[in-house]
């Protein structure tokens, strides 16, 4: 890459961290680092990748309203992790937590559980097991 | 504690080379990132249709995480003290032990919970290498080589990191430069950094890898839609396109990189045939970003298929083609 083609289409994805170094060519032929806010091509496959967690959310969402999966379930999608991966954070079998995604477990979990599953999510249990509240969270 | 140890913070594009250089760096060595990931053969490919994450198969522009490392201190001899901790507490007080003695201390953490990243970055990646510097009341100083500028952690910030879950799962891993002999063979290191990245991007023989690599993953590409349907085809085909240019960033801009460090190299081996064949390598960069124009289109409109993909898969063997001529001339270069 030239130097004087270094994009620099800024979508705020780095919030003001950092700008990407790039290591270009200038017009002698000799490398220099260059900096780039951004690349349309890439901020377009980000975004995309975030709009299908969002999308996502939205059906499970859907589903927690309905009564057909617990809070749980929409946490799991929210924090972009899959059953295994909590599984492991809150150091349970794969198929413990996934019994929990349905509210007929889920709604007879003793605290501690609780405890552990919201400690994950950053919430208080008030918050995990409030239905309302992920009504209207708006991601 | 109050300690903040005298450690110099530059920003680089990929972090374990960063790490690498900044720790190298103030131990009174140079090293430019580029050299880092030159000497160290960072530039790999490789597509693996039977390793899946999240159900999409795996393409790659990297070796496995820490290579680098590996090869820096083998090559260079430099040697690198390295230890895991299974309760989390100890890893911290090893920690401050170590900041005590006046030891920058590199070490590895998930990314999802760095409080100071930008949220678009935050995914489940667990290989992030940074450097702790220092520690003031219940802060850690942190030298995060992808960010601009200097950060900091708490206690619980950092222990949650370090322990981060998942693939690559850091448990408390840190590493710190133990020994540096008195005098580096840089100029042989260089010369068996580029044999290695030759040697691998030409002659494994499995269709998975290198030069044979990118011509497999052609062959698939072309196939996807018909095979997966359209919309799982664009999920497929934004998986190459992210690792190609989000994560750690890989196809392009690791080309890029390769010719800085073949620039550097030819002045340092007074070779001026690396040099011209610096100038190749970031041409053939330029080809990877035409390629991601075309699989990012092909991701945009995820719900028909089109002919992109034979485009993009056209494009790929064009880029085989040129790659396999580059390292074969590089190959040829260094002999």
């Amino acid at each position: 890459m030239k130097t004087k083609d270094v994009p620099q289409d800024d979508a705020n994805m780095m919030q003001g961290k950092w700008r990407d170094p790039i290591y270009t060519l200038d017009e002698n032929g000799n490398y220099v680092t260059s900096y780039s806010l951004g690349w349309d091509t890439k901020n377009a496959v980000m975004l995309h990748a975030w709009e299908e967690i969002h999308d996502r959310m939205e059906a499970v969402r859907q589903k927690v309203l309905s009564g057909e999966l617990s809070p749980l379930a929409y946490y799991l999608e929210k924090n972009i992790m899959d059953v295994g991966l909590l599984a492991k954070y809150v150091g349970k079998w794969k198929w413990t937590v996934k019994k929990h995604l349905k509210p007929r477990y889920f709604n007879k979990l003793p605290d501690e559980m609780l405890e552990k599953y919201a400690r994950e999510f950053k919430l208080t249990i008030e918050e995990l097991t409030d239905i309302e509240r992920i009504k209207n969270d708006n991601q | 504690m109050d300690i903040k140890i005298d450690f110099e913070h530059k920003q680089s594009a990929h972090c374990e080379n960063g790490v690498v250089s900044n720790l190298l760096k103030f131990y009174g060595i140079e090293l430019s990132e580029p050299m880092i990931f030159g000497i160290g053969s960072g530039l790999f490919f490789s597509h693996m249709p039977f390793l899946k994450v999240g159900g999409i198969p795996v393409t790659s522009f990297r070796p496995l995480p820490g290579i680098i490392f590996k090869r820096i201190s083998k090559r260079l001899g430099i040697t690198f003290e390295k230890h895991k901790y299974r309760q989390p507490a100890k890893a911290m007080k090893a920690l401050d032990a170590n900041l005590k003695e006046n030891i920058p201390t590199g070490m590895l953490v998930g990314v999802y919970h760095l409080t100071y990243f930008p949220d678009p970055y935050r995914f489940h990646f667990n290989a992030h290498n940074i450097v702790v510097y220092g520690k003031q009341e219940n802060n850690y100083l942190i030298s995060d080589p992808i960010m601009a500028g200097d950060e900091s952690l708490t206690y619980d910030e950092l222990l949650r990191v370090r322990y981060a879950k998942g693939t690559f799962a850091p448990k408390g891993h840190m590493y710190w430069v133990k020994n540096i002999p008195e005098k580096l063979d840089v100029e042989g290191a260089v010369v068996k950094g580029i044999q290695h990245v030759c040697k691998h991007m030409l002659t494994i023989p499995v269709p998975m890898f290198g030069v044979k690599g990118i011509r497999f993953l052609a062959k698939k590409l072309r196939k996807y839609p018909e095979k997966l349907g359209a919309r799982k085809a664009a999920s497929y085909t934004g998986q190459i396109v992210r690792a190609q240019e989000e994560i750690g960033t890989g196809g392009a801009g690791f080309r890029f990189m390769y010719g800085a460090f073949l620039q550097e190299a030819a002045g340092l081996l007074n070779k001026p045939r690396l040099r011209e064949l610096s100038f190749d390598i970031s041409e053939i960069g330029d080809k990877w970003r035409a390629f991601a124009v075309i699989t990012g289109r092909i991701v945009k409109n995820r719900n028909k298929a089109d002919e992109s993909y034979d485009k993009a898969a056209d494009l790929l063997l064009e880029i085989a083609d040129l790659e396999e001529a580059f390292f074969k001339n590089l190959q040829e270069s260094v002999k």
